[in-house]
């Protein structure tokens, strides 16, 4: 029996946009409106806006919150400041990935969790049986709506005054409450809105109104893809480590998080397969799945709009890892040569 | 520009998408606005090489948007005498011109009878209202 799918706020509108839906993380999403690329091309030359209000939202708050926090999750959360964000990671004993997700923190022992929407139920249960004394994890997915506005001309756009990325602020947009993050998942400048629940359409008409173009999660991957950031569930999962991944810079090893231990011994040691950036060197589209001949596997793979040239993820045996290595892929059947770059896969001419 | 549906009443139709011109024994053969609206814009055409011979209702190649990868159906059979290189530089030309410019092969046909399992432009249209 197929399960009922979810639907965010935002439903109607992208039905009345003509987006083509598709079910994504138990929930009927936009997987495009007009097309992919356009959509792609809006984000890295003007603004697109995104709906991301399948996302998992988590309030952890209380005395014991910060240092639960700093417990399971791998980046230095004793870092983050009132009004500041954080990219981190949530390991298991042997450093594998939960999830990577970011951290707001809003006030002393109050904090704020987006995490994947695939995720939302895994990343609660964790953390609710890990629960200290005088903390308290809370599912509060359902009274927010999430709104992502990115590209170089989203902040004059939106109206809003630009801010180092990586930081908060609670601000009013058109009339409404919104709390503006300064990130994101596109390599672009921008920001992501966070409102209640029963604004979010009045928020993404707001946004449409000023002239940014809605965008859907095709774009979202291919633009993920073409800065490297990794996809929870493709490119990193529980059974890959944090180190493996590249993600070691998320990962504050002497601050004794679960999985630290491990993480640290694969870091000594070198890890046996590390998650490269790859671009194809012959007309052909990688896919997740396919092999890389002498011991690798794609893990995200697409077309980049911008390079017009397949490019994707993959791990590889760390003697491949280095770039302009040359990497062979199986593609249906077909050798295709690849070269290992560094990242991002897209940089913008400056 | 993407193409506007159509479904033109001059060619004949194969139930997976895909389409066919004849001309004497010779056939240039296609995908549908249908395919090509299903799989959005096109990034790679995998062809067939020239002097292969390809068999109806077989895959003779892939065409690759973005998200999707899908194999071409033959819709008659025969050999390969030409493969369109303008849509193995520039797939979307077949998002702009499905039916012209976006023809992906010209074969010599080696069964004529297969015409007749093929469907005319009407039966298609339905067949693509069912989908």
């Amino acid at each position: 029996m197929e399960a009922t799918l979810s639907r965010t706020p935002l439903y109607e509108r992208h039905v009345a946009l003509g987006a083509r839906m598709v079910p994504f993380a138990g929930y009927e999403m936009p997987v495009q409106y007009e097309g992919v690329i356009e959509e792609h091309k809006a984000v890295r030359t003007d603004a697109g806006a995104f709906d991301v209000s399948h996302m998992g939202d988590l309030h952890v708050d209380g005395p014991t919150a910060q240092s639960f926090l700093q417990s399971v999750l791998s980046n230095d959360i004793d870092r983050l400041a009132d009004g500041e964000a954080q990219y981190t990671l949530l390991t298991n004993e042997a450093g594998g990935i939960l999830d990577d997700l970011i951290v707001y923190r809003l006030g002393v022992g109050q904090f704020y969790l987006v995490v994947n929407a695939s995720n939302r139920a895994p990343v609660y249960d964790w953390l609710k049986e890990r629960e200290p004394r005088g903390c308290e994890v809370r599912d509060a997915s359902d009274e927010y709506g999430l709104v992502a506005v990115q590209g170089p001309q989203a902040l004059r756009r939106l109206g809003l005054p630009d801010a180092p990325v990586f930081t908060h602020a609670m601000r009013e947009l058109d009339g409404i409450e919104v709390m503006v993050a300064r990130t994101g998942y596109t390599g672009e400048s921008g920001v992501e809105l966070c409102c209640a629940e029963d604004d979010t359409r009045a928020l993404w008409d707001a946004i449409l109104a000023r002239g940014v173009v809605p965008c859907g999660l095709g774009a979202r991957d291919t633009l993920r893809l073409e800065v490297c950031y990794p996809l929870h569930g493709s490119d990193i999962t529980p059974e890959t480590d944090a180190i493996s991944a590249g993600l070691g810079w998320a990962c504050a090893l002497d601050t004794g998080f679960t999985g630290a231990e491990a993480l640290r011994r694969i870091k000594a040691e070198g890890p046996a397969e590390k998650l490269v950036p790859f671009v194809m060197e012959e007309r052909a589209v990688p896919r997740q799945g396919m092999s890389i001949d002498g011991g690798g596997r794609v893990t995200s793979g697409t077309h980049s709009p911008m390079l017009d040239v397949g490019i994707g993820l993959g791990y590889v045996p760390a003697a491949a890892a280095t770039p302009d290595t040359e990497l062979v892929i199986d593609v249906r059947g077909k050798s295709r040569r690849a070269r290992v770059v560094r990242k991002p896969i897209y940089r913008k001419e400056t | 520009m993407p193409a506007q549906e159509s479904y033109p009443d001059d060619l004949r139709y194969h139930p997976e998408h895909d389409w066919a011109r004849i001309d004497g024994d010779e056939a240039t053969m296609g995908v549908t606005w249908f395919a090509q609206d299903s799989l959005g814009e096109l990034v790679h055409y995998e062809a067939p090489e020239v002097g292969l011979t390809v068999s109806k209702d077989s895959s003779y190649g892939e065409v690759e948007s973005v998200k999707a990868v899908s194999d071409i159906i033959a819709p008659l059979s025969g050999e390969v005498l030409e493969v369109n290189a303008k849509v193995v530089d520039a797939p979307e030309t077949v998002n702009d011109d499905p039916y012209g410019e976006g023809w992906l092969i010209r074969i010599r046909m080696s069964d004529p009878s297969e015409l007749d399992t093929l469907m005319d432009a009407g039966a298609y249209r339905a067949h693509v209202a069912d989908q």
